[in-house]
């Protein structure tokens, strides 16, 4: 814990000391970044949030990435708001950083914004989701999970385990969001195949534990004994579910077959424990891939215009296995 | 030369200088921090705040507080894009329609206000979430404004040297900013609004149109609540209930470091204009710093803040005999 608190303290003592320059009067500050001289490559990256597992999982590892690489990197979190992820990339310009990457918080907006970065020569990579733009050169690539496949390992892994034989409970993400609309996509293609699957109740919750544990009490009162399975787009709302099902005196993973989407720690605990059955993975560890394309970039090598992550499936069976290995 | 130094100003002019330390500081500490694009970056970024916190600066000198600005951005940019997306309004109509709403908004709570001898801050807080709640009624997700009109708005620009090009939000900025000044200093209603922040008491006996005035104020603010909503919509090419949360706090925070004081009657429209620059250089410095996490990010907005807080405390002090 000290050791993870230091480098942040030693960051922070510049801005402590330009607050305390005009007092003091003294501006002998040297010039903050890399003190190391040759060709070391800046990279900004803008964050949307650290409000889930998976997003602070995914900063880590570009993080962890760019100290590996030695590159120097500005991070800005833009605290779920797409204006302050315009300001930190004019930041970004103005320091005349060598690359940019972007997890866009929403798909419209960007094209004026991405078209100064263009002016400015500094290639663009996205993550974790597309973008709507007239031109596609705007970007470098785009390295994200495919979320309508998510949807559909999810539908198959339950087909099979209920012989195509279930009534579905299925909790929603935040309505409008990118993975929201596709994994509820990929899951209803999925099991279309089989009709002896039916969703009979499909609500909002907003991709929280809380909210999951509050939607999955109401529909408990409502269908009762008709449910069979449940369906949440990420593990916090299958968890919040879990706590629910637990309350209402059913056993989940039992009595209700859970299946989720995300892989974060908690869930191996949870399938360890029994209460969850399967999650799909979706792989937020993508700074070396995000790298990479920064890299290649610089150099004017040919970069994919996009990267699909593959998603992997874990159940209870590989749960303990694999739970030591999970960074997030 | 007088004009400028009168002792009214001095706590303008202590505003002014400590931004200059402030940004000259980041100049020192930060690479290419000292450059015309950095500048520039403050207004573009700032736009839509800084309109607010123009309009905002004119409640809080007549003694008031108007909480609900955030949230009629909100609405003014769901507003927008549903008129322009859903019912193909022309972008210019649409923009027209929903700054009208937000001076009508604003008038509705000055009305209350005024009349009922209602507190701005419980008719404003109310206000806020009726337009909060508005604005989701309108859409309740985000809304992308597709027009060939609304998104060559947003390409407009005057070009300044090295690529810079100062963008048609931050100009819209600039033009409030000058209607503010003039509004504030060369007009009738103007002075009524010192007048009642000195005391509205006195303006009362005064015979000055307090009623008329007040109202006026309030449906000023909503006006530019709306038009920072428009601008937000220009940058952003989209509409979303979600936008603008906690935003009056933030144009609040920059009308009080620009100098203007909460219990009304002293301050200036020029002074806010410092405080929005100050309030974004402090908010743009973790951007410039390598590997900083978000919570420290929050933790030094915070220190910078308050350490700038103190500091003007104790400059104006010192300038200010018998302050």
């Amino acid at each position: 814990m000290k050791m993870n608190l230091f480098p942040s303290l030693r960051h922070l003592f510049p801005l402590a000391a330009v607050a305390i320059l005009p007092l003091a009067g003294c501006d002998k500050q040297p010039p903050v970044g890399n003190p190391k001289p040759g060709k070391t490559l800046t990279v900004g990256f803008s964050q949307v949030s650290a409000e889930s597992d998976w997003r602070v999982a995914e900063s880590k590892s570009m993080k962890d990435e760019a100290a590996k690489r030695g590159i120097d990197l500005k991070f800005s979190d833009s605290q779920g708001k797409q204006e302050n992820q315009f300001k930190a990339i004019r930041s970004f310009i103005a320091q005349g950083v060598d690359a940019i990457i972007l997890a866009p918080k929403v798909e419209t907006g960007w094209e004026e914004i991405l078209k100064e970065a263009k002016q400015a020569k500094i290639p663009v990579v996205l993550v974790d989701r597309g973008i709507k733009v007239s031109d596609d050169s705007l970007y470098v690539t785009l390295i994200a999970s495919d979320f309508v496949a998510e949807g559909k390992l999810a539908g198959e892994w339950l087909a099979k385990k209920t012989g195509g034989m279930a009534r579905i409970i299925e909790l929603e993400g935040s309505p409008g969001a990118a993975p929201a609309i596709d994994r509820k996509k990929g899951f209803a293609e999925s099991i279309a195949a089989h009709p002896g699957m039916k969703i009979i109740a499909s609500q909002s919750g907003d991709f929280e534990t809380g909210k999951g544990k509050e939607v999955m009490e109401t529909l408990l009162q409502q269908h009762g004994k008709n449910i069979t399975a449940v369906y949440a787009h990420n593990d916090n709302m299958a968890l919040g579910a879990i706590e629910a099902i637990k309350a209402a005196g059913k056993k989940p993973g039992v009595d209700i077959l859970i299946v989720s989407i995300d892989a974060v720690r908690a869930a191996f605990t949870a399938m360890v424990a029994g209460d969850l059955n399967c999650t799909i993975e979706c792989n937020p560890l993508l700074g070396p891939l995000a790298f990479d394309a920064v890299e290649k970039a610089r150099k004017g090598e040919a970069v994919p215009k996009k990267t699909v992550i593959e998603d992997r499936v874990f159940d209870q069976s590989a749960a303990a296995a694999e739970l030591p290995n999970r960074k997030y | 030369m007088n004009m400028i130094f009168r002792r009214q100003n001095l706590p303008l002019l202590v505003t002014a200088l400590v931004f200059v330390v402030l940004f000259g500081a980041f100049s020192v500490a930060f690479k290419n921090f000292l450059s015309l694009r950095v500048v520039t970056n403050l207004f573009m970024n700032n736009a839509h705040v800084g309109i607010i916190a123009v309009g905002l600066t004119f409640v809080i000198l007549s003694g008031g507080i108007d909480l609900s600005v955030g949230s009629v951005l909100a609405f003014a940019t769901v507003l927008v894009a549903t008129l322009i997306g859903k019912f193909h309004f022309h972008p210019g109509t649409a923009i027209a329609l929903t700054l009208l709403c937000g001076a009508v908004f604003g008038a509705g709570q000055g009305f209350l206000i005024q009349s009922y001898q209602l507190p701005p801050f419980l008719v404003t807080l109310a206000g806020m979430f009726l337009a909060r709640g508005l604005a989701f009624m309108v859409s309740a997700k985000e809304m992308a404004i597709e027009h060939g009109f609304h998104r060559a708005l947003a390409g407009l620009g005057l070009p300044l040297p090295g690529g810079v090009a100062f963008g048609f939000t931050a100009c819209v900025f600039v033009v409030v900013l000058l209607v503010g000044l003039w509004i504030a200093h060369l007009t009738r209603f103007g002075r009524n609004v010192y007048a009642i922040g000195g005391s509205e008491s006195s303006a009362v006996l005064m015979g000055l149109p307090v009623a008329r005035t007040k109202v006026m104020i309030y449906a000023l603010s909503g006006f530019c609540a709306a038009l920072g909503g428009v601008v937000f919509t220009v940058q952003a090419q989209s509409g979303n209930p979600l936008n603008g949360f906690g935003m009056e706090l933030d144009a609040i925070a920059a009308v009080v470091i620009g100098g203007t004081l909460l219990s009304g009657g002293v301050g200036q429209v020029a002074g806010t204009l410092l405080g929005v620059l100050i309030y974004g250089t402090i908010l743009t410095a973790p951007d410039y710093l390598s590997g900083f996490d978000s919570s420290w990010q929050r933790i030094a907005i915070g220190g910078l803040l308050l350490a700038f807080i103190i500091l003007q405390r104790f400059l104006s002090r010192a300038s200010t005999p018998g302050g």
